[in-house]
C-alpha cells in the first residue's frame, strides 16, 4: 500500500529501577507525518455518516434544530469528492435523511446538493435511542470496511428510549467498525453516557453549549476526518513472561484508558486499537510490572510496535517499533530520577480523575470530597500549565490559592460550565518544556 | 512406550528433523551449529538482542574479552554492577614496539559502548600506521587521538535505541606507545596509565581530566579530600561531538629499568589507585602480561566490580645497554 504517512515511535522513560523494583513506566510518542494535503488525491478511500438528533426536544429552543441542520449541511459541504456518505436522523428510531435507501453514496456536487435539500425537510419529533442510531450507521459502514470510516453523532438529550444494556450491546458490536466523534448540544444530555460512546468508538466527546457554535464545530470535525490517511492502526505491546501489563493509556490529546481494549496478538503480545491517523502525534502511557531482577541486569519490559492491518486480509505491516527497558541499579541517583514526561502525564491523568470525582461528589451533595478533589484539580492544572482546564475550574470553584489547591465551591454554577468542565476534564496538554 | 528410533527436533523451530540431515528443512538452521540460549530462561528465540521469552538483554560478546599480541595483553570485563561493558581496548604491534589503547564510554551519553569501541580501534590502528610511516611518537600519539575523536564525533545522529535523547556518544581515551627505549602516553579523560618497575617505586603517568584531578593538580585539595567529594569523578574532557577540547595530554618517558606499562579504566583504579598496590597485586606482570591483566580484573571484581574493568599490560625492557639488564627474570 502506498501513500501511508511516515510513522515514528519514541520512548521516554527512566529505565533504572532500584533493587527489587518492579514497576516500569514509559511515555510512547507516536507521530505521523508526510500526509498528503487535505485537497490532494488520496489512495485511501473514506466513508462518512452524519447523525443528528431529531427528537422533539430539538425544537426547544427552535434554534437547536435549525443550527443542527446548518451544521450537518456544512459537514456535507466539507466532504471530499468521492467520499461515500450518508445523513441519518435520530429519534426513538433511526431514519435515513439521505440517501433514501440504506446505503452510502459518493460525494459530488449533485449528491451534496440533494443531501442538503433533504436536511431542510427534517422535522423534530419523538425520543432518543442512541443505540439505534449507531446500529444504522454500522449497517451503512458494513460495505465500506476498507479505508477511513468516520461518524459524527449529535444529541441534545439522554438516551431515554432504550435501556443502558441495549446501548452497551450495540456499542460492543459496533466497536472497531468505525470512529465516532460525539457532540452534546445544550445541557440536557448525559456527559458520562456520551463519553462512553465516544471512548468505545475511539472518538472525541465535547459540549456545544450554544447551538450557534455547531457549524464551526462540524466543519472542524469533518475536515479532521478528511485529513486522516490511514485507519485501524494498533499499538502492539509485547511483555516478557511473568510480567504484567498494568495499563496502556492514551494521554494526549485526551486521557483514554485502552487497557480493556486489548486483543491478543501472538505469544505475550496484545493489540490496542488507536484508530485513524492523519498528520498528528499522540502520547501513550504504558506501565508494566516485571519480575524483580538483579543489579546490572537489563530487561526489555515492553516491545512496542505500531501495526497496520493488511488491506483485504493481506500481510500486516509494522510501521515503527520501540523498547521500554528496565535496568536494575544500586546507584540511587539513577533509580530515583523521575522522567519529566512520565511525571507530567501521570499528573494529567490524575487531573481528569480528580475533576470527575469532584463533580460526582458535588452532585451527590458531598461538599468535603468535592472541595478536596476539585482543589487537587486546581493545583494540578496550575502546576502542569493546563490553562484550558484551569479556566473551566474557575467557573465552578472560587480559588483561594492555586499552589496549595485551596478552593471553595461556588454557590451558583451555570449548568453549561459544569458540563464543559466534566466533558473536557480528560483533555491534556503537553509539558511546557520540550514536550513536542 | 519405549523410544525406538532416535527422534530429533530442530533446536530453533522445534519441528522434527531426520537423523542424517545437516540443515532443518523448515527453518534452514544448520543442525550442528550451536544454538544461542538465553542465560536467563534458556529460551532460544532472540530478537534485536533481547530474549523473546523473558525479555533479558543478551550478552553481546563484550562481557569478558581477552586480547594478546606480541608484547602486550589485555582484559576487558563487564564487572558486576553494570548491564553492559562500555569499556573497550585495542592492541597493535607497531614498527618498533607495540601500542595499547583503553577507552571508557561515558554512561550518561547515548551508545557509550559504540564510542569506546570506535575510539580504541581507530586510535590503535592510527598509531600502527603513523609509526610505520615514520612519524615521531608524540605527534603520532596526538594524531591518533585526534582521529579517534573525529570517529566518535561522527557517531552522532546514528540510529540505535535512542530511548534517552541526551548527550551524543562519548568516551575517555588513553594510549600507550612503546617505541625502542621510550614510552609515549596520550590521554583525554580519566582512564589512566601507570609505570610499574620490577624494582623501585612506580608512578601514575596520567593526570585525570576530572573534577578531583583538577582540584589536586591546582593544589586546592589533597587527593583524599578531592576523592571524597561527590563530584570527584565528573570528567572535564572527553571524546564526543559535544567535546570542546579534545587535545590530548602527551608525555614520554625513558625508563632505565625493566617493568610494565599498565593502562586501565577507572573500574580498576577506583579500587587500586596506588602504583605500589598494583605492582604488588601482579608481581609477575612483566613475564605473564595476560595473567597479570586477568588477576587485576579479578581483584577489581572481588572488591565490588562496580564499574566496567579494562586492564592492558605492556612489558617494557630497556634495549641498551644489554649488559646492564638484571637476569633473575624466568625464561619466557
Amino acid at each position: 500500500m502506498t501513500g501511508n504517512p511516515d510513522f515514528t515511535l519514541t520512548v521516554d522513560q527512566n529505565k533504572y529501577l532500584p533493587e527489587g523494583g518492579q514497576e516500569v513506566h514509559a511515555i510512547v510518542t507516536v507521530e505521523a507525518s508526510g500526509v498528503p494535503a487535505a485537497g490532494a488525491v488520496r489512495s485511501t478511500s473514506a466513508a462518512e455518516v452524519i447523525i443528528i438528533d431529531t427528537s422533539g426536544s430539538m425544537d426547544y429552543p427552535r434554534t437547536k434544530m435549525s443550527a443542527a441542520i446548518r451544521a450537518a449541511q456544512t459537514a456535507v459541504d466539507s466532504l471530499r469528492d468521492g467520499v461515500a456518505f450518508a445523513v441519518v436522523s435520530g429519534s426513538a428510531r433511526a431514519r435515513m435523511v439521505y440517501p433514501a435507501g440504506e446505503q452510502l453514496v459518493p460525494a459530488n456536487p449533485q449528491t451534496r446538493q440533494e443531501a442538503k435539500a433533504a436536511l431542510e425537510r427534517v422535522r423534530p419529533a419523538g425520543g432518543t435511542a442512541i443505540g439505534a442510531w449507531l446500529g444504522l450507521a454500522d449497517r451503512l459502514f458494513a460495505a465500506h470496511q476498507e479505508g477511513i470510516r468516520h461518524a459524527i453523532l449529535l444529541t441534545d438529550g439522554k438516551n431515554q428510549h432504550e435501556s443502558p444494556e441495549q446501548l452497551d450491546a450495540v456499542l460492543q458490536s459496533c466497536a472497531g467498525h468505525f470512529v465516532c466523534d460525539c457532540r452534546g448540544v445544550g445541557t440536557d444530555w448525559e456527559v458520562a453516557e456520551l463519553r462512553k460512546v465516544a471512548s468505545t468508538m475511539l472518538g472525541s466527546v465535547d459540549i456545544v453549549a450554544s447551538p450557534n457554535d455547531l457549524v464551526a464545530d462540524f466543519r472542524a470535525m469533518t475536515e479532521a476526518a478528511m485529513g486522516k490517511a490511514v485507519a485501524d492502526v494498533a499499538l502492539r505491546v509485547w511483555t516478557p513472561q511473568a510480567a504484567r501489563l498494568r495499563f496502556v493509556k492514551q494521554v494526549t490529546p485526551s486521557v483514554e484508558d485502552l487497557t480493556g481494549k486489548r486483543v491478543e496478538a501472538g505469544p505475550r503480545a496484545g493489540d490496542y486499537p488507536i484508530g485513524a491517523w492523519g498528520a498528528e502525534s499522540r502520547d501513550y502511557h504504558i506501565c508494566v510490572e516485571v519480575p524483580p531482577g538483579t543489579i546490572g541486569q537489563e530487561l526489555r519490559a515492553a516491545w512496542v510496535k505500531l501495526v497496520l492491518p493488511g488491506a483485504g486480509g493481506g500481510q500486516e505491516q509494522v510501521l515503527a517499533t520501540g523498547n521500554v527497558l528496565a535496568e536494575w541499579t544500586d546507584d540511587e541517583a539513577q533509580s530515583t530520577r523521575i522522567n519529566p514526561k512520565v511525571a507530567h502525564f501521570t499528573g494529567q491523568a490524575e487531573l481528569a480523575e480528580a475533576i470527575q470525582e469532584g463533580l460526582a461528589a458535588r452532585k451527590s451533595g458531598d461538599v468535603d470530597t468535592a472541595t478536596a478533589r476539585l482543589g487537587r484539580a486546581v493545583k494540578l492544572a496550575h502546576e502542569s500549565g493546563n490553562e484550558a482546564i484551569a479556566g473551566l475550574l474557575d467557573k465552578v470553584v472560587d480559588v483561594e490559592d492555586q499552589a496549595t489547591g485551596t478552593v471553595r465551591l461556588k454557590k451558583n454554577v451555570d449548568k453549561a460550565d459544569e458540563m464543559s468542565l466534566d466533558t473536557r476534564s480528560s483533555k491534556t496538554v503537553r509539558t511546557r518544556k520540550g514536550g513536542a | 512406550m519405549a523410544a525406538t528410533t532416535e527422534e530429533r527436533a530442530c533446536p530453533i523451530c522445534d519441528l522434527p528433523v531426520y537423523p542424517d540431515e545437516d540443515y532443518c528443512e523448515a527453518c534452514g538452521h544448520r543442525l550442528d551449529a550451536p544454538v544461542p540460549r538465553c542465560p536467563g530462561c534458556g529460551g532460544s528465540t532472540i530478537s534485536d538482542g533481547y530474549c523473546e521469552q523473558c525479555g533479558l538483554r543478551q550478552p553481546d560478546g563484550t562481557d569478558h574479552i581477552e586480547l594478546e599480541v606480541t608484547g602486550a595483553a589485555g582484559v576487558s570485563d563487564r564487572g558486576l554492577r553494570h548491564s553492559r561493558n562500555e569499556d573497550a581496548m585495542a592492541l597493535a604491534v607497531t614498527a618498533d614496539g607495540v601500542a595499547g589503547v583503553v577507552c571508557d564510554g561515558v554512561s550518561s551519553s547515548t551508545r557509550p559502548e559504540d564510542a569506546s569501541r570506535v575510539a580504541a580501534d581507530t586510535g590503535a590502528a592510527a598509531l600502527a600506521e603513523l609509526r610505520a610511516a615514520g612519524q615521531d611518537a608524540e605527534s603520532a600519539t596526538r594524531t591518533a587521538a585526534a582521529r579517534a575523536a573525529e570517529a566518535v564525533a561522527a557517531l552522532v545522529g546514528g540510529d540505535g535505541d535512542d530511548t534517552q535523547p541526551t548527550e551524543p556518544p562519548s568516551c575517555t581515551y588513553v594510549s600507550a606507545l612503546v617505541h625502542g627505549d621510550a614510552v609515549t602516553i596520550g590521554w583525554i579523560g580519566d582512564s589512566r596509565a601507570y609505570w610499574l618497575p620490577e624494582s623501585g617505586e612506580g608512578a601514575q603517568l596520567t593526570e585525570d581530566d576530572s573534577w578531583a584531578g583538577q582540584m589536586v593538580a591546582s593544589g586546592a585539595l589533597t587527593e583524599e579530600e578531592a576523592e571524597r567529594h561527590p563530584n570527584a569523578h565528573v570528567i572535564t574532557a572527553w571524546l564526543g561531538a559535544d567535546a570542546t577540547d579534545a587535545e590530548p595530554h602527551v608525555r614520554t618517558l625513558t625508563p632505565d629499568t625493566p617493568g610494565v606499562i599498565l593502562v586501565c579504566s577507572d573500574g580498576l583504579w577506583n579500587y587500586y589507585p596506588e602504583p605500589a598496590r598494583l605492582a604488588e597485586a601482579a608481581p609477575a606482570a612483566a613475564s605473564e602480561p595476560l595473567e597479570a591483566a586477568r588477576t587485576l580484573t579479578r581483584l577489581a571484581n572481588e572488591a565490588g566490580g562496580r564499574d566496567n574493568i579494562t586492564v592492558v599490560v605492556i612489558p617494557f625492557r630497556p634495549q641498551t645497554p644489554p649488559s646492564a639488564q638484571p637476569t633473575q627474570e624466568p625464561a619466557r
